[in-house]
């Protein structure tokens, strides 16, 4: 029962992190329909600008979101104004495909120039201290990481339903065309949609790198399992992403108690049996919309 | 129209089949007779640039460059300098073989040198025996490597089966009342790893030491955290830890550190040998202190080839001794044996190169080397070092030139 126990708390401590990662890379299909592959290398660059904060400026990595959540802002925006709103027409999605593999190449090349392949973390003397909970040691960079997530994913929440700019979203999402028609400069839209998604990155990154060492090549293990809980929790459901993260990392880390080397099998396992029974994921796209 | 460009097509196709015809004569000409004394000799080598192992890949890299760059301002080979022709595999083994091939069949390369890692060394080394190259690597030392028995393959290093040997005789050695109780055996799904955490497994559950988990997880990046909390939970006495890199040893030390779970040791087969990379990594010395891995070689190792390298190496690339990734004398080692089997053939053919380097002894920064014939080196030693307050020092086995294991390990960020 007490690994039973430790394994559920890891997992919903552990998949917070990971939704945060995720949160963007489903807010930007949910807006725009583009799969930013280059999520997971945004992931590893935020942790390398909170890693170079930290290190050189000695500034600590939460308050170093101060910095690190501007800079992912504008670089977003500037990815979606230079490449990815020329695309247009019938091949527009997969064209983005490629646009971001390319970007997620290019920001893999510029990280391994300026700071190699050695692997390295984010060092802080309270990321390993710990809680003790119910006989459980939790590290309070996970309850950090989990009170990130819970903030982002309400940030988002609240700017979607409650602000002017939300409805622009909202309309931009349901017909670009009318939203056009109705005053709503989509572009605009577009582009400050995509430059959120890579900001929250920069919350997702720093948890990412404090919680493991990471080098430049870190961004394709990660970019496998953030899609993996995107579709899981339903394509443009940021909540569904919370919870998918949540379900998928939990059963690996139940399943990690007897046969570690299943766990990673059961990770997509799951998320296979899930689609074949909603094949739009927990909270499938029109769902979500519906919200 | 279209008659005119099938005969066109035609006469391209057929200069290009004999100009390829053409360039290969001459290439083979070259290399039969050795009619350009003064062309370099060149040497080519799959290493892991990106991807899992690309730390060890560019230690690598350092390594063969360090030899490369030595033997050059010496006079090269032959009285020919030394060109390396190095492709990243990105820690694929698929990709590793393709780089193989396109050495031997594309770039005509004159000698190979090996990859990284066990894993990348068992199918490369096929490729090489199938153009007879002789092929000397120094990270290959699994039993699956050498159960291929391959004649063409010699891995320089330490063969890893019984690398921590002189630890688990340490521990038998220990009063009773010392003597750890319990043991936990976690190691990654890899050949490196597991051949050495079931040999330590067995040593220790004959000496009486009870295993308290034993379990292997996924290769590729996974949750280790939940793995290390079920280590801290069985409160073992002895970690050895079946791990290929740093980013592994990292994370089940900071589980540890997290659970407040202090073995009394704790051992990992790759990670703490990566110099100050792995020191940067786990958060600094106090969470280095008193951890071991095993190994043939050591920054301060009083072997005089070695300490020359040291030497060169900290002058180009600075920091110290402890901080230089063992890595580096692993691949320095592979070009000082493929040299002198060069230079005591006096040629480039690799048949009479893998002759040589079956029948004689030969020298290099790791200490001796003599290879048997399925190319594993007979006369390695195993060391286990210790990070000591930021310094890495050969612990075991006790005798000249080791320092006093510290026993039981100090605790975390002590």
């Amino acid at each position: 029962m007490g690994q039973f126990g430790q394994a559920v708390a890891n997992g919903i401590l552990g998949g917070a992190v990971y939704a945060l990662m995720a949160a963007g890379l489903t807010l930007i299909f949910g807006v725009l329909d583009i799969i930013n592959i280059a999520q997971g290398i945004m992931v590893v660059l935020a942790a390398y600008l909170s890693y170079a904060l930290s290190v050189h400026l000695h500034l600590d990595p939460l308050l170093g979101l101060l910095i690190t959540v501007p800079i992912m802002f504008v670089l977003g925006v500037i990815i979606q104004w230079a490449f990815i709103r020329r695309l247009r027409g019938r091949e527009r999605t997969a064209m983005s495909l490629l646009v971001c593999y390319a970007i997620a190449v290019i920001i893999e090349g510029a990280l391994y120039a300026q700071f190699g392949s050695t692997p390295v973390g984010i060092q802080t003397s309270y990321f390993n201290t710990t809680v003790h909970v119910f006989g459980f040691y939790l590290g309070y960079i996970y309850l950090i990481g989990f009170g990130l997530a819970v903030v982002a994913i309400a940030a988002i929440y609240l700017m979607l339903y409650r602000t002017k700019f939300g409805r622009s979203i909202r309309a931009t999402t349901q017909d670009a065309v009318a939203a056009r028609l109705i005053g709503i400069n989509v572009d605009r839209v577009a582009a400050i949609t995509f430059g959120i998604g890579v900001a929250v990155t920069a919350a997702g990154g720093m948890v990412f790198g404090a919680t493991n060492t990471f080098n430049p090549d870190s961004g394709y293990d990660l970019i496998s399992r953030l899609l993996s809980i995107v579709i899981l929790g339903g394509l443009g459901s940021i909540g569904g992403a919370l919870v998918a993260a949540m379900f998928m990392v939990t059963a690996e880390e139940i399943v990690n108690i007897w046969q570690p080397t299943w766990a990673t099998v059961v990770y997509y396992a799951v998320l296979v049996i899930v689609l074949l029974v909603r094949p739009t994921g927990l909270f499938g796209k029109q769902e979500a919309r519906a919200q | 129209m279209t008659a005119h460009r099938a005969r066109f097509l035609a006469v391209g196709i057929t200069a290009a089949v004999l100009s390829a015809a053409l360039a290969a004569c001459s290439s083979s000409s070259t290399s039969s007779t050795g009619t350009a004394p003064k062309t370099p000799i060149v040497i080519g080598a799959s290493l892991s640039l990106t991807g899992g192992f690309s730390t060890d890949g560019q230690a690598f890299m350092r390594g063969y460059k360090l030899w490369a760059n030595d033997v050059n301002k010496a006079g090269g080979l032959l009285g020919r300098k030394v060109k390396l022709d190095i492709k990243n595999d990105a820690s694929q083994p698929n990709q590793a073989v393709t780089n193989y091939q396109t050495l031997i069949n594309v770039d005509h390369v004159n000698l190979l040198f090996g990859p990284f890692s066990s894993l990348l060394t068992a199918p490369t080394a096929q490729v090489a025996h199938r153009y007879g190259f002789a092929f000397v690597e120094g990270a290959g030392g699994a039993p699956s490597v050498f159960a291929t028995k391959l004649p063409n393959l010699f891995d320089v290093s330490l063969p890893v089966d019984a690398s921590t040997l002189p630890l688990l005789n340490y521990i038998k050695s220990l009063p009773a009342g010392q003597r750890p109780k319990t043991a936990a055996f976690p190691t990654s799904n890899d050949p490196f790893t597991q051949p050495q955490i079931q040999f330590a497994q067995q040593m220790l559950s004959a000496d009486g030491i009870k295993s308290v988990y034993s379990k292997v997880f996924p290769a590729e990046p996974t949750q280790y955290k939940g793995i290390a909390d079920q280590v801290a939970a069985s409160k073992a006495q002895i970690v050895v830890l079946g791990s290929v890199d740093v980013p592994t040893v990292t994370a089940f030390t900071q589980a540890f550190v997290q659970a407040h779970y202090n073995p009394k040791v704790f051992i990992a087969t790759a990670g703490p040998d990566q110099g100050s990379a792995y020191v940067k990594a786990v958060g600094g010395q106090g969470n280095a202190d008193g951890v071991m891995v095993p190994n043939a070689w050591y920054g301060g190792s009083p072997n005089a080839l070695s300490q020359k390298m040291v030497s060169e190496y900290i002058g180009i690339y600075h920091g110290t001794p402890s901080g230089i990734n063992a890595d580096v004398a692993e691949a320095y080692s592979v070009g000082e044996v493929m040299a002198q089997a060069v230079a005591a053939t006096k040629g480039l053919d690799n048949a009479k190169i893998v002759a040589y380097l079956h029948s004689h002894t030969m020298t290099s920064v790791q200490g001796p080397v003599r290879f048997d014939a399925v190319g594993q080196n007979l006369a390695a030693t195993a060391f286990v070092f210790q990070w000591q307050k930021a310094n890495f020092v050969q612990v075991l086995p006790p005798g000249a030139g080791s320092t006093t294991v510290v026993y039981p390990k100090p605790v975390w960020g002590k």
